[in-house]
């Protein structure tokens, strides 16, 4: 194949209005109902009627039988460009790069992205059993663990290959708390000594009980939009440089090692014209810690096997020498479902316009934002990044 | 290594008997498959017909060349565990009850991943031996086995739970009168039964072996006549709380068709016999069976039918006896699935003409009531459902797959 023709810049097109719809551990509404509260949220603050929003991507887990068409008439809402993206973690910056694309070429002049889950008692046990053909052919009648028991294997096959060690995983845990400490709607608000991450029950060994994020009810959203367009309404908003995406990577190691990023991380930096000793703080997918430290490797802060040995040469907290999930990510904040996708995109906006909910990051002119979703079998297929710089 | 399992203790009659609980069974059609595969004892996967990629999990579509020509074929089995875990918290309800459970990451010679249920001398970093087994939903699931057999292995708990060994439970042979029920009980004895009830109809009859019968150390004879509900249901009160494994042995063979025979007696008598008989056995012993699947190390495990191969496709110089044969095996089907959310199996063992007085004119090859016994035993070890025994189940069944009409003209002459 020829090579692909070079990306073209997302210049003139702006993400702004971080909206985070604080998160609850067990909800009796409805997706539709925290969606609903997401895309009021949006308004209200933009001071836009409904209608002014003439785009709308809409990620979630537990919206069934409905899709994004379904909310339009729920909403009242007559978008010209809609999109539904159950891409779990990767859907936040997979929404991103559609919408930039759909304001650059006109399809749209406002579009709210929009993610978020509602969690009855017993939803996150259905969403498991029924999440994937494959899953339900080969994964769930084994064990049952969910996610855990998958990303179990991955932990375990990367500890014996690379020499991480658990105490590894918990400094990123421990930081992620550390920073989740003064943001108000976070689930974890209890500091995390390394006592309490060693000893912390087992779920499915290596995998302890601060390994895991906790399944809650919440939402997430922001707005894409033309920089005049955020300039009329009087919003902060930062400018996105580079994004990509990838699916299904390297699908014959055996075992997931490395990720999408791997592939495309050279587009995406030479796309924003920097290099990853550049950025002022990451906010990576932090399903399960090991895919923290894979990322940190494939996106080319260090090389492949060297992700413990940079975890161990850095600080994670926002006054550290590697500021990373600001505001405490999904492992202290806790999951929305598909907001978990969302999240790093919001907080990071906050962070790049001087607006964080909790402490802020130091002169933070730019960040990378990662997302990673979808264990369809044995490993999450889909991976994307974007780099974003404040105005 | 795999502890020894300890005899169970007598149950204390106050404690609560566990309901049984199935694993998740809803499966894609096409991995089903699997099922199929599970059901015989073979190791098949998907194999692409056009790039010969083996394939998991099942598709529809291969991924390396998008044929949609993908049969189960039976493949080699070993594989390298490459990554495992234990799972400690569980979201399904059967296996909160189970955990610590044990699974891993198989990577197979053969190319792809299967992450499987792991027995315990199943180690990380080693090779393992792959199987599909029907899990108590009845649904196919892999488990990785050691590369060679362990002392003791059939005794893993997470193995157990897939299979019905007789090792310490409780069986009932309904018929003893026969070669295959006489076969039967010695080979469970042999198996490791704790009990073997032996069903001995109108026991003032005398019968030569009895004093044999008598003197094999775990067996019990007691009353029983399937054509009788009330005996039946009787010795169904008796023991059925303490029967585990049913193996239905009455049988009534006769030869000659169904134009050329006059009168009804003969199939009004293996209608009576054989699928009315089942009916009582099944109505009899199915709901405490079913009831009793999750009862500890003895649980209740299997009911089994003997059937004739030709209840497949008819055989008419045994016409009449094969169509109630085949009477039986669609009760079987029906039983299936009334059982299975006790997680009790219904094994079915196929055997041509068997080595008894009642195929005299019949020519070899034959299955000697010893083998049959064999087969069913060894079934119940690796816990499957279907069973062909001898040359001429075999041949029955592999016909049947190619071309039914074929062999329908083909047993006529």
């Amino acid at each position: 194949m020829a090579p692909g023709t070079k990306r073209s810049s997302y210049d003139g097109v702006v993400a702004c209005l971080p909206v985070t719809i604080p998160y609850r551990r067990y909800s009796t509404n409805s997706a539709q109902w925290w969606l609903g509260r997401a895309l009021h949220e949006l308004a209200k603050r933009a001071r836009l009627r409904p209608s002014d929003i003439d785009g709308l991507a809409v990620s979630s887990f537990t919206l069934g039988p409905d899709t994004a068409v379904g909310l339009t008439q729920h909403f009242g809402v007559s978008p010209r460009w809609l999109d539904h993206i159950p891409f779990g973690g990767a859907s936040g910056i997979v929404a991103l790069r559609r919408a930039a694309r759909a304001v650059q070429a006109g399809d749209a002049d406002i579009v709210a992205c929009i993610a978020g889950d509602t969690n009855h008692v017993d939803s996150f046990r259905k969403t498991l059993s029924t999440f994937s053909r494959f899953a339900q052919d080969a994964v769930y009648p084994y064990g049952s663990g969910g996610a855990n028991a998958s990303f179990a294997l991955i932990t375990k096959h990367y500890m014996n290959t690379y020499g991480a060690s658990r105490e590894d995983f918990a400094k990123i845990c421990i930081a992620q708390r550390d920073n989740a400490l003064s943001i108000p709607h976070a689930m974890m608000k209890k500091k995390l000594t390394l006592d309490d991450y060693m000893t912390a029950r087992p779920i499915a060994d290596p995998i302890h009980l601060f390994d895991c994020v906790m399944p809650c009810a919440g939402a997430e959203g922001l707005l894409i939009c033309r920089e005049d367009v955020a300039r009329s309404l009087r919003l902060d908003f930062v400018r996105i440089l580079s994004s990509i995406e990838r699916h299904n990577a390297f699908a014959s190691d055996p075992i997931q090692i490395r990720g999408g990023w791997a592939v495309d991380r050279e587009d995406l930096w030479s796309m924003a014209g920097l290099a990853p000793d550049a950025v002022d703080f990451v906010q990576t997918y932090d399903d399960y810690p090991v895919i923290v430290m894979m990322q940190f490797e494939d996106l080319g802060f260090c090389a492949k096997g060297e992700g413990p040995d940079f975890v161990r040469s850095h600080t994670f907290t926002n006054d550290g020498s590697f500021p990373h999930n600001t505001s405490g990510g999904q492992l202290s904040g806790g999951q929305a479902g598909a907001g978990g996708g969302l999240l790093g995109l919001v907080e990071a906006i906050r962070q790049l316009i001087g607006k964080p909910l909790g402490s802020p990051v130091r002169d933070a002119r730019t960040c990378v934002v990662s997302g990673f979703g979808m264990i369809n079998y044995d490993r999450g297929l889909s991976s994307g990044a974007a780099i974003l710089a404040s105005a | 290594m795999t502890e020894p399992l300890a005899r169970p203790k007598r149950k204390n009659p106050l404690q609560r008997t566990r309901r049984p609980l199935s694993p998740q069974a809803v499966r894609s059609r096409t991995a089903h498959g699997l099922t199929a595969a599970a059901a015989e004892g073979r190791f098949a996967l998907q194999v692409c017909e056009s790039c010969q990629t083996v394939i998991y999990p099942p598709r529809d579509c291969c991924p390396s060349c998008l044929s949609l020509r993908l049969p189960f074929r039976d493949v080699p089995r070993g594989g390298v565990l490459i990554a495992e875990t234990t799972v400690q918290t569980s979201t399904d309800p059967y296996f909160r009850e189970r955990t610590p459970w044990r699974v891993g990451t198989v990577k197979l010679d053969a190319g792809p991943v299967i992450v499987a249920h792991l027995h315990g001398d199943a180690r990380e970093g080693h090779r393992v031996r792959l199987d599909f087994k029907l899990d108590k939903s009845g649904s196919a699931v892999a488990i990785a086995l050691p590369e060679r057999d362990t002392p003791n292995m059939a005794d893993d708990p997470h193995l157990r739970e897939m299979t019905c060994d007789p090792k310490f439970r409780r069986v009932l042979v309904t018929d003893w009168r026969s070669p295959v029920g006489q076969a039967m009980a010695k080979a469970f004895a042999e198996a490791g039964a704790s009990i073997v009830f032996v069903g001995i109809a109108d026991a003032w009859k005398p019968f030569p072996g009895l004093e044999a019968l008598r003197k094999i150390a775990p067996v019990e004879i007691v009353p029983l006549d399937v054509t009788d509900t009330e005996s039946v249901a009787e010795q169904a009160e008796q023991n059925g709380a303490r029967i585990d494994i049913v193996v239905n042995t009455a049988e009534h063979v006769r030869s000659g068709g169904i134009v050329d025979r006059h009168g009804l007696t003969v199939v009004r008598e293996q209608i009576d016999i054989r699928y009315l008989g089942l009916v009582r056995l099944a109505q009899a012993f199915g709901p405490v069976l079913r009831a009793r699947g999750a009862d500890g190390v003895n649980s209740a495990a299997a009911f089994v039918n003997l059937l004739s191969v030709h209840a497949l496709m008819n055989w008419p110089e045994f016409g009449s006896y094969a169509a109630a044969e085949a009477a039986c095996l669609s009760a079987a089907q029906c039983m299936r699935a009334e059982l299975r959310p006790g997680g009790v199996k219904v094994m079915n063992v196929f055997f041509g003409p068997l080595e008894t007085e009642w195929f005299q004119t019949v020519p070899p090859p034959k299955v000697a009531p010893a083998a049959l016994a064999r087969a069913v035993v060894q079934g119940l070890q690796r816990g499957l459902e279907d069973v062909f025994i001898g040359d001429v189940a075999e041949d029955v069944r592999a016909r049947l797959a190619v071309n039914p009409k074929a062999l329908e003209r083909e047993m006529a002459s």
